[in-house]
């Protein structure tokens, strides 16, 4: 077998293996906070008899270890269950918010990675000058305002002042494309501004790096130009550190971007998962976190590989 | 242009936005020309719409919070703002509470009692269709209480439905009896669990078939609620309005106040009391409040030491400074408590039970009289017991510091509040609803077999005379019985009640109708079939 054929497979099975781990820790997680699903759902409005009642219909005195295993092999075989509390599938009302939630970051994601890459090139060809003091400033101020700051912000002066975009996001089925992509301008923008410090540094340190190469010294001499040399011989060589970092932020993009759900009402998985939490959802819960963590490992997995092929020392290990 | 006003012409462009054949904007152009300043034009503009009744058409869109991802339209399990607000929107019960607390006919068109208050007759409305296009019959409305009446139903109404002996029906009529008298029945059958269903929701609670004003045509729990209006509604010379209202969740209140002030909503709930002054100078918003029955408390367990004792329960009671409760924590939103759970809100209501002030040296007195040993009384307290309720609980302590009385705050996690600490802890914050009759409030609360006693307030009197004035139907009588209650609630009870909050609502400038009603937000819950749009 080729050895990346074989690289890629083994971590696979690694991912496999956290993801089970995970669902274990998500498990016991849910299982160790205080109250119960029955006592959250009937909240002040419990007697005694209610809650018997309802904790017998919904199988919470059966063993922890029988749930899970019996979730486990719901999931295995693609069920994942119906909510305790609404009585809904969950892999329906999960995927409409899956979808919104990959919607936002897909498009967040192709204003953001190449506007980063492209500062951070641009900061490397002026370095040190003003060019690159700008960059680095303001995106070092983006990245410190906590983002639900950025949005109010936003909504402040792009809403209700100005009213050039919507401060809801609220987005459903009959929408437009267009309508969408308007309704969802804010987000788009705040988690723009949110991601794009992280992504540009990195690149700007991962170049700079390079930069130093005899090689680099060698295409100046040939008489290439700054800018040249930057896209075509230094940044080649600085991807890997780059690719780790964009999916880094991809990540977040989809698991971490709850408060900014919040804060322009757009109904994502963050917010999905939340209102479950509070309620003890057990499945819901279990679900989302076992999503979420697909997700993570599923990007980094991605990175590896994807930095794996874009290193000759690595695609030819010794 | 200042001095002489041309009343004429202001009366004709008042004629004309009237009629609808002016818009807001132009109005407010015209009476600017005229040299009306914008807030009388404003006034001047509401008045004219107001007076010309209302318009139908129009989508109303609404931001509410107390939206969840796992809501659902079963009336019986309905316990947020949404719910309430959707299900009001769709659905009908027998009867309504108006904001002047008399009783208002709807699914029922008469109720007629026994003379000893125990067996209660329904009138049900003839020509009543469902969304399905059923006729809604007594029987829906028999198997709807029946289904409340059930323990699996998980039904937020089963307290009122525990009285129940038994139901029938009886020709036109849906007839209930109860094992024990109560001249406040009609009054119970207002809740807005009891929302009448096709036989009764038994086939399919949540699918929500009724027979309300507007149908339910979209249903995103937690996002999107869209409805239009039906057109086989009975009452659509009253109620209906606008051709479609849509249900944004919106939960974070600052968004849901941007939503409003940017345009995107007509109408939110649940303004916060310390942003609500602001957000009446924004242009063209109002916010409409109204003295709720709604209150924040601490409780105190009348059996637990060192709260058994009456002079420690009073010496708390003295130490607390309603007033600067009302102004710092509800922003001057709300009004100053009694110590009883009543106030004006409620039919019945006896005004004359002196109102209890914060006062040191009373404080010093009772605190020393009841011979605590002075170590710190703790006072639990969380986010979750009322907005505000930390705060609320240091002006406490520093009040009560003032009679030398030592307060420590122990502040518990939002999480498993209601599960752990209140009605279980000795002396915690909390808040109530409140209820649409007096009987119902302390029945709930104040009763020593009631579920929720959470204060353990234990008294034979008290209960004599709330199960005495239930049969009760002489009005003046029962009044009497209430105001000789409160009183003994009012000396010996285990309840701190500094303040009733508002309700506290706004809406945009093109809604017209809106009145804030004592019984709960968004118009007692029926804003969406009350408002209408104008350009």
């Amino acid at each position: 077998m080729h050895p990346i054929l074989k690289l890629v497979a083994q971590r696979v099975a690694l991912g496999i293996l956290l993801l089970w781990a995970a669902s274990v820790l998500i498990f016991v997680g849910t299982q160790i906070l205080p109250g119960d699903v029955a006592q959250s759902i009937l909240g002040q409005a419990a007697t005694p008899q209610s809650l018997a009642n309802l904790r017998a219909e919904l199988g919470l005195n059966e063993p922890p270890v029988a749930r899970y295993f019996a979730w486990l092999g719901g999931v295995l075989t693609g069920d994942l269950g119906t909510s305790l509390t609404n009585g809904r599938d969950i892999a329906t009302a999960m995927g409409g918010r899956l979808w919104n939630t990959l919607f936002l970051a897909f498009w967040t994601a192709l204003i953001a990675v190449p506007t980063a890459i492209l500062l951070g090139l641009v900061a490397v060809r002026y370095q040190g000058r003003w060019p690159d003091k700008l960059i680095s400033g303001t995106t070092l101020a983006t990245v410190s305002v906590p983002e639900f700051l950025l949005g109010y912000i936003a909504v402040f002066f792009l809403a209700v002042q100005y009213r050039v975009f919507p401060s809801i996001s609220t987005v459903y089925d009959s929408m437009s494309l267009g309508e969408k992509l308007n309704a969802i301008a804010l987000p788009i923008i705040v988690l723009t501004l949110t991601i794009l410090g992280h992504m540009m540094r990195m690149t700007r340190a991962a170049i700079l790096n390079v930069m130093q190469s005899a090689y680099i010294e060698t295409a100046e001499l040939k008489g290439l130009g700054g800018f040249a040399v930057i896209a075509r011989h230094a940044f080649p060589n600085a991807i890997a550190p780059v690719i780790n970092v964009v999916m880094l932020n991809l990540a977040y993009l989809v698991v971490g971007v709850v408060v900014v759900e919040v804060v322009f009402v757009y109904p994502g998985m963050g917010q999905y998962l939340v209102d479950h939490v509070a309620k003890r959802d057990v499945p819901v819960v279990q679900a989302c976190g076992l999503v979420f963590a697909a997700v993570y490992i599923g990007m980094n997995l991605l990175a590896d590989v994807m930095s794996i092929l874009a290193n000759p020392r690595l695609r030819h290990p010794k | 242009m200042t001095g002489k006003i041309d009343k004429n012409q202001i009366d004709y462009f008042k004629l004309r936005a009237g009629l609808g054949r002016m818009s807001r904007r132009e109005f407010m152009g015209r009476m600017g020309a005229l040299g009306v300043s914008a807030a009388m034009a404003g006034t001047f503009y509401a008045e004219a719409v107001q007076a010309a009744g209302p318009v139908k058409g129009g989508i109303l869109k609404v931001g509410l919070q107390g939206g969840e991802s796992t809501n659902s339209m079963d009336p019986a399990l309905a316990a947020s703002q949404v719910p309430y607000f959707n299900l009001n929107a769709a659905a009908e019960t027998l009867v309504e509470v108006t904001p002047t607390g008399d009783l208002e006919m709807r699914v029922a068109e008469a109720v007629e009692s026994s003379a000893d208050a125990k067996t209660w007759m329904f009138k049900i409305r003839k020509g009543i269709t469902f969304h399905n296009g059923k006729d809604l019959t007594p029987a829906d409305v028999l198997a709807t209480l029946e289904r409340h009446s059930d323990e699996n139903a998980k039904s937020g109404a089963l307290g009122i439905m525990k009285g129940i002996e038994s139901m029938k029906v009886d020709g036109d009529y849906v007839a209930v009896t109860l094992a024990t008298a109560n001249a406040d029945l009609p009054y119970l059958m207002a809740d807005y669990h009891l929302m009448i269903q096709p036989n009764g929701g038994k086939d399919a609670p949540a699918d929500a078939t009724f027979s309300g004003a507007y149908v339910l045509k979209s249903d995103e729990p937690g996002v999107r609620h869209v409805f239009e209006r039906n057109p086989n509604y009975w009452d659509s010379a009253n109620r209906g309005h606008v051709d479609q209202i849509e249900v944004l969740v919106i939960n974070d209140p600052t968004a849901r106040m941007a939503a409003l002030q940017s345009g995107q909503v007509n109408l939110v709930n649940r303004v916060e009391p310390r942003t609500a002054s602001l957000l009446a100078r924004a242009p063209g918003v109002t916010v409409a409040n109204a003295g709720g029955r709604g209150h924040y408390v601490f409780i105190m367990h009348c059996n637990t030491a060192p709260f058994d004792n009456n002079d420690l329960r009073l010496a708390l009671k003295y130490a607390i400074d309603r007033q600067e409760m009302v102004d710092k924590i509800l922003a001057g939103y709300g009004t100053i408590g009694n110590d009883i759970p009543i106030n004006g809100a409620y039919p019945l209501f006896d005004d004359s039970i002196p109102q209890r002030a914060f006062d040191p040296d009373k404080a010093a007195f009772h605190y020393k009289k009841s011979g605590h040993d002075g170590t710190p009384i703790v006072l639990r307290t969380s986010d979750v017991a009322f907005p505000g309720a930390v705060d609320a609980s240091q002006l406490f302590q520093q009040s009560a510091s003032k009679a030398g009385i030592p307060l420590e705050i122990k502040r518990e996690p939002g999480d498993g509040y209601w599960s752990e600490v209140w009605n279980k802890q000795p002396f915690s914050a909390s808040y109530w609803g409140g209820r649409p009759v007096q009987d119902q409030m302390y029945s709930t609360a104040y009763y020593s077999g009631a579920d929720w006693n959470d204060t353990r307030f234990f008294n034979d009197s008290f209960d004599s005379l709330l199960l005495a004035a239930r049969a009760e139907l002489d009005t003046t009588k029962r009044k009497g019985m209430y105001a000789e209650m409160a009183r003994i609630l009012h000396d010996e009870g285990g309840l701190i009640c500094p303040m009733f909050n508002d309700f506290i609502d706004a809406h945009g400038p093109n809604v017209q109708g809106f009145v804030a009603d004592p019984g709960g937000e968004m118009m007692s819950g029926i804003a969406g079939l009350k408002v209408w749009l104008t350009a």
